[in-house]
């Protein structure tokens, strides 16, 4: 077999053979032992509060339809007809009770159950007895605290357990709201001409913080007299099942609550409030974890929770070895105050998304790299080894621990590809 | 101070004059048009009249962050738009609405190509602006840009000034 990622530990080396990142067999195998076996981020359950709400979702190369049903239940339908094929639902979002294919009208209730169709005399009587011509939904669909997951393997182990560890932070950004968080409107639907793992990695690569964002560091230091040297200090830990959590202070304002000097004196004021208040419902250490510590966090393989200067999840999948779609989601508490909500959302769209001062930066890193991996031939490893030398215990924030738990986790799922026949690429 | 009868030219003039400077990479001078209080917005696809609290905008700057997004784009760690991009903008259809008023409104078209690493990407939409006198010349109180894309696939990046 041919090896693909070299975990060292006596050397403290960690290599990743370039090819992952350019090979359609990788692709091939990634899609069958990963995007089909691990369970992937559908949406959040705000997305469709009341019943008959729907929203298209892209999930694992499916076409899928998210829909909270007549019966209440949240559903995850495939949006393709059981009669021949064509997209049911073709509006992005809606609310609706009845879906309608425009090709032959047939047509299905909110929880898939075929509803009727034109000329049913040239039908048995029994067809769709065993309801195979509903629209099939997924079999597998679970959430925590609102993250709303789907798994294409019937024999996955439940949500709870695969996120394991990754709950207790998945926590702290939920628990910043006793009213639970909601997902604001306009999804950043954008694209990065790279590979889908380049985010994963940089996701959780603090590393890169100053070289690759000094411009917005440079205005955060205008901003804030105060500020002299830019900190970025924590710790990385490996959560298991692929997944990791970097957790550090940084100099940006924290909507739930750490003031910044550009917000007002009111906000400030709010934010003492906000931080007793936390106290008085988790005690002093957690409720300083909650509010003055950043988390970014990889859920295996493809959901990124970053609790930072606002919360963002990006979900992301590859079109081919070298492009991935990424959906950016901006989450917030319920019922959120309008001038705290306009603070976050500024905070947000200063560092995050396609027009922020940091993000299209990392966009370019990523596809700067997949550009130079055609030198792939003669210059074959990426060095992810930062921190080893510490302990993988000791690991700091800004080392590499985050991204060798994430390859650490491939390498045992693409090991177990290659012991087979490559998938059709 | 005088203030000069505008012409429907004047105001599309102004117009070219802005996408001059942003092609040319002026992007203090581009700054330089906006009122004190001048904004720049960039709502969601498709929701163009999103609220900034309820929704998520691609932009939202208030006349301090657009002197800060010119000046980023200006420097050399601003990676991305490093070395700058080529641009080209055309306005077209472009409607004058009001010019004898205080707040002339404008609304166009634009369609702003992007190439860079030999990959061409173009953006199209509509511009909304409130254009005031200020000192006996134009100014930009808001600009508003309503993307006509389905998403930003392939662009993946609003990097420059629409």
């Amino acid at each position: 077999m041919e090896e693909l990622i070299r975990d060292n530990r006596e050397k403290n080396e960690f290599l990743v053979h370039r090819s992952v990142f350019t090979d359609k067999e990788m692709l091939a195998r990634e899609r069958a032992e990963i995007f089909n076996k691990c369970w992937l981020f559908i949406g959040h359950e705000t997305e469709v509060p009341e019943k008959g709400d729907y929203k298209r979702k892209k999930v694992g190369g499916r076409n899928l339809l998210l829909v909270h049903s007549q019966d209440g239940e949240i559903r995850a339908l495939y949006n393709t007809c059981p009669h021949r094929g064509a997209l049911v639902a073709r509006e992005s979002e809606g609310n609706s009770r009845v879906f309608r294919c425009f090709y032959h009208a047939w047509s299905f209730k909110n929880d898939g159950q075929l509803n009727g169709m034109p000329g049913k005399d040239g039908f048995p009587d029994d067809f769709n007895c065993d309801g195979e011509k509903d629209m099939k939904a997924v079999n597998r669909l679970e959430s925590y605290r609102g993250f709303i997951f789907v798994n294409f393997d019937d024999q996955a182990i439940s949500l709870d357990d695969y996120l394991g560890d990754a709950k207790e932070y998945i926590d702290l950004a939920a628990d910043q709201s006793e009213a639970g968080l909601e997902v604001l409107g306009g999804v950043q639907e954008y694209s990065v001409r790279a590979n889908w793992k380049l985010l994963a990695e940089n996701s959780v690569d603090l590393y890169h913080g100053m070289p690759t964002h000094k411009t917005y560091f440079d205005i955060k230091q205008a901003q804030d007299p105060g500020l002299k040297r830019v900190k970025l200090e924590g710790r990385g830990k490996d959560l298991g099942n692929g997944h990791a959590v970097m957790e550090y202070v940084a100099p940006w304002g924290r909507p739930v609550a750490q003031w910044t000097p550009i917000w007002s004196e009111d906000l400030k004021q709010d934010m003492e409030r906000m931080k007793e208040k936390l106290v008085e419902r988790f005690g002093e250490e957690r409720a300083d974890r909650i509010a003055n510590y950043n988390r970014n966090i990889i859920i295996f393989p493809n959901l990124v929770i970053n609790d930072i200067m606002a919360i963002t999840a990006r979900t992301f999948y590859p079109s081919s070895p070298g492009y991935m779609e990424v959906s950016g989601y901006s989450l917030a508490p319920v019922g959120e105050d309008e001038e705290h909500r306009m603070a976050r959302n500024n905070n947000f769209l200063e560092f995050l998304g396609p027009g922020g001062f940091a993000t299209p930066d990392d966009n370019e890193a990523l596809e700067l790299c997949q550009e130079a991996y055609n030198n792939n031939e003669e210059v074959q490893w990426n060095d992810i080894s930062k921190g080893m030398v510490r302990g993988e215990e000791n690991a700091m924030a800004t080392d590499e621990l985050q991204m060798r738990s994430f390859w650490r986790q491939y390498k045992v799922r693409i090991e177990e590809s290659m012991k087979k026949e490559v998938a059709q690429p | 101070m005088t203030v000069v009868a505008l012409t429907r030219q004047n105001v599309v003039d102004f117009l070219y004059k802005e996408a001059k400077l942003l092609d040319e990479w002026k992007l203090k001078e581009w700054a330089a048009l906006f009122t004190d209080d001048g904004t720049y917005k960039v709502p969601p696809i498709g929701k163009p009249e999103a609220s900034p609290t309820e929704s998520l905008f691609y932009v939202h700057d208030n006349r301090s962050r657009l002197q800060e997004r010119a000046e980023r784009l200006l420097k050399k760690e601003a990676h991305v738009e490093y070395p700058h991009s080529t641009t080209l903008r055309n306005y077209h259809n472009i409607l004058v609405s009001g010019v004898e008023s205080d707040v002339i409104t404008v609304e166009c078209n634009f369609t702003t190509h992007r190439t860079k690493r030999e990959v061409l990407d173009t953006f199209v939409g509509k511009h909304k602006y409130e254009i005031v006198q200020q000192n006996g010349e134009l100014a930009i109180k808001s600009k508003k840009v309503i993307l006509h894309l389905d998403s930003l696939r392939p662009h993946g990046k609003i990097s420059l000034i629409l």
